[in-house]
């Protein structure tokens, strides 16, 4: 029963966390499918005929043309203040003397000099105020997300349609000179591009002055129809800087000239757009939503006159996206499909017409054309995704029905009424700004208190872990509470809930998930508050000792520094490295590591020995070196990630059919192959040396046969793939059958494998002997409870005891017939056996996921994952009738090794470096239109680690009293208490207690399994929790969608599985223990027949 | 235990800090563009060669650990040949060590030597000094309830804070703030240095405040 509550309460605690977890990422991931619809001239947006004007004249597409070319400069972080006119100071006072005001003051020239030509608008971006998605923006018109769901992960290009593209199909030449952000957003676009690096955020000059040494050769040379410039350095300028800074003053008055140069050559028929992505923050960040962040500048000027006003005292606000509509149509090209942005109607009107009608008729058709286009993307959009609201989404549709209605009425009176046409135009905005505002409400806004919430459920669930793991190592630890608690709440969150619902109120699943969970977590806040409240000091609460408490906080303060995430391959190993070496010398300090005579004095006699060290020293120092040299070794498989160009990835991780030696390649498959036998070997020996490999159970036959043809299998297939060109044509078809059927084949075995562990996961060889001498042994009759420590480690475990006291019912009727006694060899192990045995057949298929060198790696995961067992066994006590506590040292080293070993696998937490190749393993053809296969394939390749030690966790319990046989073997002299026990001893000794000694305190046995998984959950708990507020504190930092995002998506990710391995891993060790315990029941039931 | 012993002590340790103080400006003198970060190499061999004398030196003139028995020159020569040995072993190990952390295994073999022998100048050698060429005795003094005297006690305190500097000294490295001492093996030699520093600041302070709890086994 009280497994069950242990498994119902782990359960409950992964469920807080993923609570958090859902909560947090729906407020700040922002998510929005991705269409791949494209327009095309031949289609017009909607019914009707097109607009007034395009009709007749060639080249023209859902209007005609009024510019042929266009030079688009942008100017990176361009604040609209940087580039605002200043009002010409009066004598009397001091002149502006901040860096960034003024400067750009050929700006204001022109707008003085030609107001018919030129505009300044404030442009308002959406945030994320990232460079990348403001590029997005700034070309699809629409509002970018973090996750534009259904784009490939592995590259950054835009799949949405967007003026780019449509520049390229209507042949236009684009030339690009700039930021090489563009290379992979349009992979392939342009005519012709000069591209320079952008990550190095101090380096000022290199991508300006590159542009500007092709810009006006590039112009003037005439080879372009449209020609972008994208220049760094003011944004470089406000990172490095700051926007108060002369340097500033320097770039901007650079800028200042380049404009001036270019609005000297352009022609009549090009149009110059200035504009700036984004704002900065007074620090010179961004990347968030405040308004310095959001407003940038936006310039147009043309050479002949374009707007029929002069310009207002102050300038107009237009969203940023507006552009893309507007330059679309005013360069004849169709609207991007996914366009959201509004045309600026002024544009558009006839400057040498001097009818206002007319004019206001082709700002009327404009509209009208952008919102039919609105119109067509948002029914598409609704069919495919459901994340609009419904209401909004039908008033829209109606408001725009009419609108349209009354425009059609329009066109076929001509020269109706002034009024009518104010009013289409006024109907046509609405319908496109309410489309904008619903889009942004479900697409584009950082909920900071769905973040804050989230993020406060982490952290309560880490303290609860850590509460909880404390309680249950107490000695008058109950499970019962726990679980009264835990259902009181969930009950009051669901009467709630339930209330809630009928009352008509429609809850978000992810908001009531989070109200389920703290509702539940409430009664145990308010427990610890009562049971705390002042009698407790504040140290109690926190267990953790110094040391190891020291390495979290530095793991935990790392997630919120950009370049220790991206270093954290190279920081890992080191902190996992210090551990050790703390753990060997805290060892030594204590006197554990050497024999107490070294460490006396010899001129004193020196007597504070605390009883003998079960390790010698040179045996935990080999272990130690042995692990540093493991996880050096594992450190040569690494990844580098894309900001540090320095770096060089290790040629290791490539798949072998990659190399083109034939000779390198043989060698490293025979060393694949080796580490593959080496690994199996390995498992078997320990098998052999801790349990039985003869035993007729099926599970071990599996493990004696079975795993040997997975090797087989997966040596074959490592053959196949990497030598499957070469094969000869004939065989050909052979290859590809045989690389299908290989790896489902070994994935199959390793399946039916773990089934057979389940369903019989006893391992033990039971011996069975007749003999009346030996009856007498076994009816010793037990004397009492153990009195002392040595009477306690010899004494019969309980399981024993009782068999006994069942049998002497029984056999003193019997006596006559002599009946068998039992004995079970490898009883002690039967545990780890089993765990072992499913983390073998777990790893094989894991294996085959990875390119071949990793096997190596995989060789080393056991390798160092033994020692450091062995060695963290070497300090931890064994505490016999329990309660039995794994150290916090321990877990936290178990959790680094993950890391590390997740790192030293080839992964990065990055999108682009996501191993895909693995969703074709065994799949060679693909898996059609299926995503869920793949999605798990690549999903175990990545976090294979984390599962594996996920579910490795119990060891941490178990090793310790595995180990302890090693010594005691020839420890015990008889003490000859009296005849009977010296009569029992000899059997007993050969089977020390070991892993039984758990048995033997069944309560206490369940109340380490849940302490240890409350402390490898807080472990991992407090990680991302780290990576949640690094995010959500850093939002606008430069490096948020390329670090902290990844990173938490991947430590969210990275959490569930191992959460839920973990579950397994206490599962599994609970199915053994029940089945141990029928094995029991079986034997004396067998004995009584 | 008494207050003059406190006081030699300090002297010694201020002494020792001296040396380090001399080690950055004297050869500045003798060498044109001689600087910590951009010559860091021979300063690394400067600071060495300075301490180990002033370590040496105070050896012989204070005596910490007079030895009651008359020795041999023999005996004294295989001493110090065997102190020789040891000092290059733990060379050896600590660049051992560095590789086994993460140091580059090939490239910067030079450097990395170099901060080996200066992180066991600061800890061997002391050690070395104090206790001679013994391994219990060395292994004794670094457990609990291990020291004897207060030049044990301080010598515990220097070497521990030295290997604690050189730990923290590892953490900018991966930082992106492009600094000349962010190059290996740099900013680890210079937390070293500024662990040893602070050890030989804090551990007269230390035994200072605490000297009515310690009570040495031996007195
Ligand atoms: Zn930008
Ligand atoms: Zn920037």
């Amino acid at each position: 029963m009280q497994k069950i509550s242990v498994l119902l309460f782990l359960a409950w605690v992964c469920f807080l966390f993923y609570a958090g977890i859902a909560l947090f990422t729906s407020g700040f991931l922002l998510t929005r499918l991705e269409l791949t619809n494209h327009s095309s001239c031949q289609e017009p947006p909607g019914p009707g005929s097109l607009p007034w004007g395009s009709q007749g004249k060639p080249g023209a597409c859902w209007m005609a043309s009024r510019f042929s070319r266009l030079v688009l400069v942008l100017i990176d972080a361009l604040r609209f203040d940087f580039a605002q006119p200043q009002p010409s100071h009066s004598p009397g006072e001091p002149p502006v003397s901040l860096p960034f005001l003024g400067k750009l003051d050929c700006l204001q020239r022109i707008l003085e000099i030609q107001p018919h030509h030129a505009r300044l608008y404030q442009s308002k971006a959406d945030p994320p105020t990232t460079t990348m998605q403001r590029l997005k923006a700034l070309t699809t018109g629409s509002l970018p997300t973090f996750i534009d769901a259904g784009s490939n992960f592995a590259s950054h290009a835009i799949v949405e349609d967007n003026l780019i593209k449509q520049l390229a199909s209507a042949g236009r030449r684009v030339v690009f000179m700039g930021d090489d952000t563009w290379k992979d957003l349009f992979p392939g676009a342009f005519s012709q591009a000069f591209f320079f690096p952008s990550f190095n955020v101090r380096d000022l000059h290199t991508v300006d002055n590159g542009i500007l040494e092709h810009l006006y050769p590039t112009m003037d040379s005439g080879e372009w129809d449209m020609l972008i410039a994208h220049f760094l350095g003011v944004d470089h300028c406000g990172h490095k800087y700051g926007p108060h800074h002369p340097e500033m003053a320097k770039k901007l008055s650079q800028m200042d000239q380049v404009i001036q140069g270019l609005v000297e050559r352009l022609e009549n028929d090009t149009l110059l757009v200035v504009i700036g992505d984004h704002g900065m923050t007074m620090t010179g960040d961004h990347g968030g939503d405040s308004e310095l962040e959001i407003s940038a500048a936006l310039f147009l000027y043309s050479p002949k006159a374009l707007f029929p006003g002069a310009p207002p005292e102050e300038p107009e606000i237009v969203p940023q996206i507006s552009l893309v509509p507007t330059l679309a149509l005013l360069l004849g090209l169709p609207i991007p499909f996914g366009n959201i942005g509004e045309v600026m109607a002024e544009l558009f009107s006839e400057v040498e017409d001097s009818q206002s009608h007319s004019s206001a008729l082709a700002q009327a058709s404009a509209l009208h054309l952008n919102a039919q286009q609105v119109s067509r993307f948002l029914h598409t959009y609704s069919a495919a995704a459901q994340d609009l609201q419904v209401k909004e989404l039908h008033r829209l549709q109606t408001l725009f029905n009419k609108a349209s209605a009354d425009y059609q009425r329009l066109l076929q009176r001509p020269q109706g009424p002034e009024a009518a046409l104010q009013t289409v135009i006024t109907e046509l905005q609405q319908f496109l700004r309410g489309v904008r505002a619903m889009c942004i409400q479900s697409w584009a806004r950082f909920s900071l208190g769905r973040m804050a919430g989230g993020a406060a459920l982490m952290a309560a669930a880490c303290f609860l872990c850590l509460l909880v793991s404390q309680w249950a190592t107490s000695p008058g630890f109950c499970f019962r509470p726990l679980l009264t608690l835990m259902a009181c709440g969930l009950a009051g969150t669901i009467v709630c809930a339930g209330l809630l619902t009928t009352t008509g109120l429609k809850l978000d699943p992810v908001v009531l998930g989070a109200m389920a969970a703290a509702g539940s977590l409430l009664p145990f806040l308010w427990k610890a508050w009562a049971g705390w409240g002042s009698r407790r000091p504040l140290v109690a609460l926190l267990p953790i000792p110094g040391p190891v408490l020291l390495f979290l906080l530095i793991r935990f303060a790392a997630f919120f520094s950009d370049s220790f995430v991206v270093a954290e391959a190279r920081a890992t190993p080191f902190l996992l490295g210090s551990l050790i070496l703390l753990l060997i010398a805290q060892l030594h300090w204590e006197g554990k590591l050497l024999p107490p005579k070294l460490l006396t004095i010899p001129r004193l006699c020196f007597s504070a020995s605390t009883g003998p060290p079960r390790h010698n020293g040179t045996h935990a120092l080999g272990l130690g070196v042995g692990l540093l040299l493991c996880i050096r070794l594992a450190g040569l498989f690494h990844r580098c990630p894309e900001e540090t160009p320095a770096c060089h990835s290790s040629p290791w991780l490539s798949p072998l059919a990659s190399m083109v030696g034939g000779r390198a390649k043989n060698l490293w498959y025979g060393a694949c192959v080796g580490a593959l036998v080496a690994l199996l070997a390995a498992v078997r020996l320990w098998l052999r040396r801790y349990s039985n490999l003869k035993s007729p159970e099926p599970s071990v036959l599996f493990v004696r046969w079975g795993l040997p043809l997975m090797a087989l299998g997966t040596a074959a297939y490592w053959a196949l793939a990497s030598g499957a060109d070469e094969a000869p044509p004939r065989l050909r078809a052979l290859v590809a059958g045989a690389s299908v059927v290989l790896p489902r084949a070994v994935a199959g075995l390793a399946a039916s494998g773990l089934m057979l562990l389940l369903w019989r996961p006893v391992t033990v060889l039971v011996k069975a002997t007749t003999g009346a001498s030996r009856t007498r042994t076994v009816l010793t009759p037990f004397s009492g409870p153990p009195t002392s420590r040595a009477d306690l480690d010899y004494v019969v475990p309980q399981i024993y005891r009782h068999m006994q006291e069942e049998f002497r019912g029984r056999l003193e009727r019997t006596k006559s017939q002599g009946p068998l006694t039992v004995a079970a060899c490898h009883l002690g192990s039967v545990y780890s056996a089993a765990m072992v045995t499913a983390l073998t057949l777990l790893a094989f298929p894991l294996l085959l996921l990875h390119a071949e060198r990793i096997s190596l790696v995989f060789l080393l995961l056991f390798l160092q994952s033994f020692l450091l067992l062995h060695l963290l066994a070497a300090g931890i006590p064994i505490t016999t009738p329990g309660p039995f506590t794994v150290p916090w040292q321990a877990v936290s080293a178990w959790a680094l090794m993950a890391t590390q070993t997740f790192y030293s696998m080839g992964h990065q937490p990055v999108f682009p470096a996501i191993h895909w190749h693995a969703a074709f393993v065994g799949f060679p053809e693909g898996h059609g239109s299926s995503t869920w296969l793949p999605a798990l394939l690549v999903g175990a390749n990545t976090f294979a680690s984390h599962l594996l030690f996920a579910v490795g966790c119990p060891l941490l319990l178990l090793w310790p009293f595995l180990c302890e046989n090693q010594g005691p073997r020839k420890r015990w002299q008889p003490l000859g208490r009296n005849e009977a026990e010296a009569r029992v001893r000899p059997e007993e000794e050969e089977e020390p207690l070991m892993e039984m000694r758990l048995r033997d305190a069944p309560h206490h046995f369940n109340a380490a399994l849940l302490q240890l998984s409350l402390k490898y959950l807080f472990v991992l708990g407090i990680q991302i929790l780290a990576c949640a507020l690094a995010a959500s504190i850093l939002r606008r930092h430069l490096m948020v969608w390329k670090v902290f995002a990844p990173k938490f998506i991947f430590e969210a990710m990275g959490f569930i599985v191992s959460s839920v391995g973990l579950f397994l891993g206490i599962a599994l060790v609970m199915r053994v223990d029940g089945a141990v315990s029928s094995w029991f029941r079986q034997l004396v039931l067998a004995q009584q027949r | 235990m008494k207050d003059t012993d406190i006081k030699r002590l300090l002297y010694t340790h201020l002494l020792c800090i001296f040396s380090i103080i001399l080690s950055i400006f004297i050869p500045s003198f003798f060498l044109e563009n001689f600087s910590i970060l951009e010559t860091h190499l021979t300063w690394l061999c400067i600071c060495s060669v300075f301490v180990t004398a002033v370590n040496l030196l105070l050896y012989l003139v204070v005596k910490p650990n007079a030895s009651s028995k008359r020795s041999s020159l023999s005996y004294k020569v295989t001493r110090f040949l065997k102190c020789c040995i040891y000092f290059l072993m733990s060379c050896f190990f600590f660049h051992v060590i560095f590789v086994l952390y993460g140091a580059p295994l090939i490239e910067l073999v030079l450097e990395t030597f170099l901060f080996a022998v200066i992180l066991s100048t600061f800890t061997t050698v002391p050690c070395l000094c104090l206790l001679g060429p013994n391994i219990k005795a060395w292994l004794r003094v670094f457990s609990r309830n291990g020291v004897t005297s207060i030049w044990e006690n301080s010598l515990q305190i220097t070497t521990i804070s030295s290997f604690i500097g050189t730990w923290l000294g590892a953490f900018p490295i991966p930082l992106d703030w492009e600094r000349p001492w962010q190059v290996w093996p740099i900013s680890c030699t210079l937390g070293a240095t500024f662990g040893y520093v602070a050890g030989l600041v804090i551990s007269p302070l230390w035994i200072y405040w605490n000297r009515k709890q310690l009570t040495y086994k031996n007195h």
